[in-house]
């Protein structure tokens, strides 16, 4: 029987990832003083890691799991103190298994020097305790565990010995003498000698002899007691501890003596008398018939095992590993970030439920339909209060699908306490980070995008605002700085917060630096807002040096773009009548539903992002700019938008020509503004968004479709794409007409 | 009808895995998460064969499941094996006093752990 242990992977490393934040979380809370429940929590992650990645054959996982863990159980017993020391080198631990981790779902086997430093470091420390406890499998496993994860024969590290010949050689190996004196209780605690034989016999040749002179007259049995006594010979180069290892369940049950003996020896060992292996055991000690008065048959003995195999024999764990990277390289990339998600109960009772009233609601209205008399207005009420249930219906199935989608923001919050720490640790800062409205849920994909901005956010509040303690005293401030993060909801947007009590933002320093860039002009009369939100604006920096924590050549531009991508914005502010300033982030609530502004052009109506939108104006005749015929600008307050004629990019004959005539609508995407050039504004709604590719292709300036309620196909404009679209077309033109000239 | 078999461990993979293994040898297998579950289990089907048990768990370790186990009726001379990463000589000391029937050693051999209950069991 073969199987496939490459199809539970994935669950295993799902499993590493819950366990690895359980680790880390816990691991956090022993900062504020060790509690034995945390540990044990944190304990049990490390264990079942440990486990899980030997039995899957990650040796190097499991090998480094292993000191951890050794270190985990001193802490756990009260052997070792917890010191924030220790605390660091486990959560550092933590960091390198979650790269092992995800290497290990990569497939990439490639070594870490991390790995090899940190498990050093854990060794070094378990190594200063030796002397408590001399841990004769922490060196062996942590062996395996530091050799190359690419040989998986290693994955039992307990099967290094050479496997014997089947009829083992005992001219060439040596071998052992056992005295196996098993005490009268041995059978009644359910243990059966010929199973350890049968055991001993997978290590080597065996030969048995047993030793019946305590065997009682045939009245005086208890059959329940054990009266024999053997002498085994094993043969081969097999350690002791294996042998052991096979009587360890017994052992407070027997008189054991092992006895090696050299190849000289084994000669005359051969001559005596060679039992088959283990069938006089098998007969002594099998639950044998009432009638064979010389054999002390336990006919009571529970038939139950005594020692089970403690470990894949060498054989069976040679050809496992083996057979487990095959499918493990057939499987490749492509299912890596499997896109699945795990629903809460509640919500899927939910929508069960909805489907129920749903199912409800058609019946109802198919027997009013049967009921309908033509020609009369009989049961025309009946059948519109039919309908408006359907409605009903359908907008809440419609929001419980949703749900579906809606994860807590905790899954992004959670990272920040260690991050947090980290970070203060080496600027030499305090900080308290406080967070509130984790529970606040937001659609899965802008869970898994806003991760980075707010990493980003919350290293520059570490960074530039909340400052050094000794600074923070001199301006009267604890010494503590606060960092807040927090979200909510706000209509039917999502907002997150960064709030620090540091320096706050400088009007000055932020507009000097803009002018200096050429972001505005030194003579604009610019709001207070205006200025603060000129750092999202591309280059701009206002750090002097680059530092390690927040200048990475990424800068609140990139912040600005990302929360863009999701359809929401950023801001930032000075806190009112406090110190520090707070980012607020506004997200919609989902990215399957779009506030649209709905526009014409012709007959056709598209959809414009409401977001995306500056203004919409009336164009005059003396604002427009015509630049070689082709490109057409408007002024708007000193800037000259290029107009997008939306009806000319898209090759439709239909709408107004005249620019007069139609409405321009200036939308902003990277900090590009153009006009849009439509007939007529319609109305604005939500919409749901239809991928376009999935029912036909992807269109370069289109991001979608929608239904409209009198069921026409609405396109939803994609604005970057457009703005791109325009200006490859402009660049044509150009070029054409240069070949032309 | 096939032997069912309780298999106890806190980590869903090796609960899968372990299950997959006892079920494709053609064994009915109920799972608990833990010690606690796998009492009420227990309590309640009086009809399984046999019981695998992990040892490090949350709410009740696999040592005083067996105790447990052990007090109940049906359960008293039931073969109840521990499968687990632990290897140390007073943990299986442990295990063996609290009335475990044997110790197989994580990780394990799936077609070696069959071979184990089918000894077990027949």
């Amino acid at each position: 029987m073969s199987i496939d242990l490459s199809e539970f992977h994935d669950i295993f490393f799902e499993e590493c990832t819950e366990g690895l934040s359980v680790m880390e979380e816990g691991l956090l809370t022993l900062d504020k003083g060790a509690d034995v429940e945390e540990i044990n929590a944190i304990f049990r992650a490390a264990h079942s890691i440990k486990g899980g990645s030997a039995s899957f054959g990650f040796t190097a996982i499991s090998g480094f799991t292993h000191v951890m863990e050794t270190l985990l159980d001193e802490m756990r017993d009260g052997r070792r103190e917890v010191t924030r020391e220790i605390v660091d080198l486990l959560l550092e631990s933590v960091d390198v298994l979650r790269d092992m981790v995800t290497a290990a779902r990569e497939e990439d086997e490639s070594e870490n020097q991390r790995t090899a430093e940190v498990q050093a470091k854990l060794e070094r420390v378990l190594a200063g305790q030796a002397e408590a406890e001399p841990e004769a499998e922490a060196p062996a496993a942590a062996g395996a565990g530091s050799d190359s994860a690419a040989s998986p024969a290693e994955a039992a590290p307990e099967t290094e010995e050479p496997v014997q010949d089947a009829d083992g050689t005992p001219a060439a190996a040596a071998g052992w003498k056992i005295s196996f004196a098993p005490h009268e209780s041995l059978l009644r605690s359910g243990n059966d000698p010929a199973r350890i034989f049968r055991e001993l016999e997978r290590l080597g040749r065996l030969e048995v002899a047993s030793d019946s002179a305590d065997l009682p007259l045939f009245n005086a049995i208890t059959p329940e007691n054990s009266y024999l006594r053997w002498d085994l010979t094993l043969y081969g180069d097999i350690a002791e501890a294996d042998i052991r290892e096979l009587f360890s369940w017994v052992e407070d049950e027997c008189d054991l003596t092992l006895t090696p003996f050299s190849a000289v020896e084994a000669v005359p060992a051969e001559s005596e008398p060679a039992a088959p292996a283990a069938a006089p055991a098998e007969a002594a000690a099998a639950p044998a018939p009432q009638a064979v008065p010389e054999s002390v048959a336990p006919d009571a003995a529970p038939a139950e095992v005594a020692e089970v195999a403690a470990k894949p024999s060498p054989a069976a764990a040679e050809t496992e590993p083996k057979a487990a990277p095959k499918p493990a390289a057939k499987k490749q990339a492509s299912n890596k970030e499997s896109g699945s998600i795990r629903v809460g109960i509640d919500k899927v009772d939910a929508l069960i439920n909805m489907v129920g009233e749903l199912v409800i609601t058609q019946s109802m209205l198919s027997q009013i339909s049967s009921n309908l008399e033509e020609g009369t207005t009989k049961n025309f009420d009946k059948l519109l209060d039919g309908i408006t249930q359907l409605e009903r219906n359908t907008r809440e199935l419609q929001e419980s699908v949703l749900q579906i989608r809606m994860l807590p923001i905790s899954f992004s919050f959670s990272r920040f306490p260690r991050l947090v720490r980290d970070l203060s640790k080496s600027m030499g800062k305090q900080i308290e980070l406080k967070m509130t409205g984790e529970h606040t849920e937001v659609d899965k994909t802008v869970l898994e995008k806003i991760g980075d901005p707010l990493v980003h956010l919350v290293r520059n509040s570490l960074d530039h605002g909340i400052e050094t303690p000794d600074v923070r005293r001199e301006k009267g401030k604890p010494e503590t700085g606060v960092l807040e993060l927090c979200a909510y909801h706000e209509g039917g947007d999502i907002i997150i917060q960064v709030k620090d009590d540091g320096a706050g933002l400088s009007r000055e320093r932020i507009l000097g630096k803009a002018v200096e860039k050429g972001l505005v002009s030194e003579n604009e009369d610019l709001s207070d807002e205006r200025v603060y939100n000129l750092i999202f604006m591309p280059g701009f920096s206002t750090a002097d040096k680059i530092s390690d924590v927040s200048g990475r050549g990424v800068g609140m531009d990139v912040v600005r773009r990302n929360v863009r991508d999701l359809g929401g914005n950023v801001t930032i502010n000075n806190n009112a009548g406090g110190a520090g300033s707070t980012v607020t982030i506004r997200l919609p609530l989902t990215l399957a539903i779009l506030d649209g502004q709905l526009v014409r052009i012709g007959q056709e109506t598209f959809i414009v992002s409401l977001v995306s939108i500056v203004e919409s104006l009336q164009m005059k005749r003396e604002m427009i700019n015509s630049i070689t015929g082709q490109s057409e600008l408007y002024r708007v307050r000193d800037e000259y938008i290029p107009i997008i004629r939306v009806n000319r990019l898209f090759g439709t004959r239909e709408g107004t020509e005249d620019l007069l005539d139609g409405l321009l609508v200036v939308v902003e995407s990277d900090g590009q503004r153009v006009g849009l050039f439509v007939d007529d504004l319609l109305g604005q709604q939500q919409v749901v968004i239809k991928s376009l590719e999935t029912n036909f292709k992807q269109i370069q300036g289109i991001s979608g479709a929608t239904i409209l309620g009198d069921g026409t196909v609405a396109l939803i404009m994609d604005v970057p794409g457009l703005i791109q679209k325009h200006f490859e077309s402009c660049k044509r033109a150009d070029s054409g007409r240069a070949a032309a000239a | 009808m096939a032997a069912s078999i309780l298999a106890v461990d806190d980590s869903p993979s090796m609960r899968k895995m372990v299950s997959f293994t006892l079920t494709s040898a053609g064994y009915d297998v109920v799972t608990a998460n833990d010690g606690v579950e796998a009492l009420e289990i227990a309590k309640t089907s009086p009809d399984l064969r046999l019981v695998l048990t992990d040892v490090n768990m949350p709410n009740m370790d696999g040592i005083s499941l067996v105790k447990h186990l052990r007090e109940l009726r049906d359960y008293k001379f039931k073969p109840i094996l521990i499968l687990t990463t632990e290897s140390s000589r007073e943990k299986k000391l442990q295990g063996k006093q609290a009335g475990a029937t044997g110790w197989i050693v994580k990780p394990f051999d799936p077609e070696q752990l069959i071979n184990t209950l089918r000894r077990v069991l027949d």
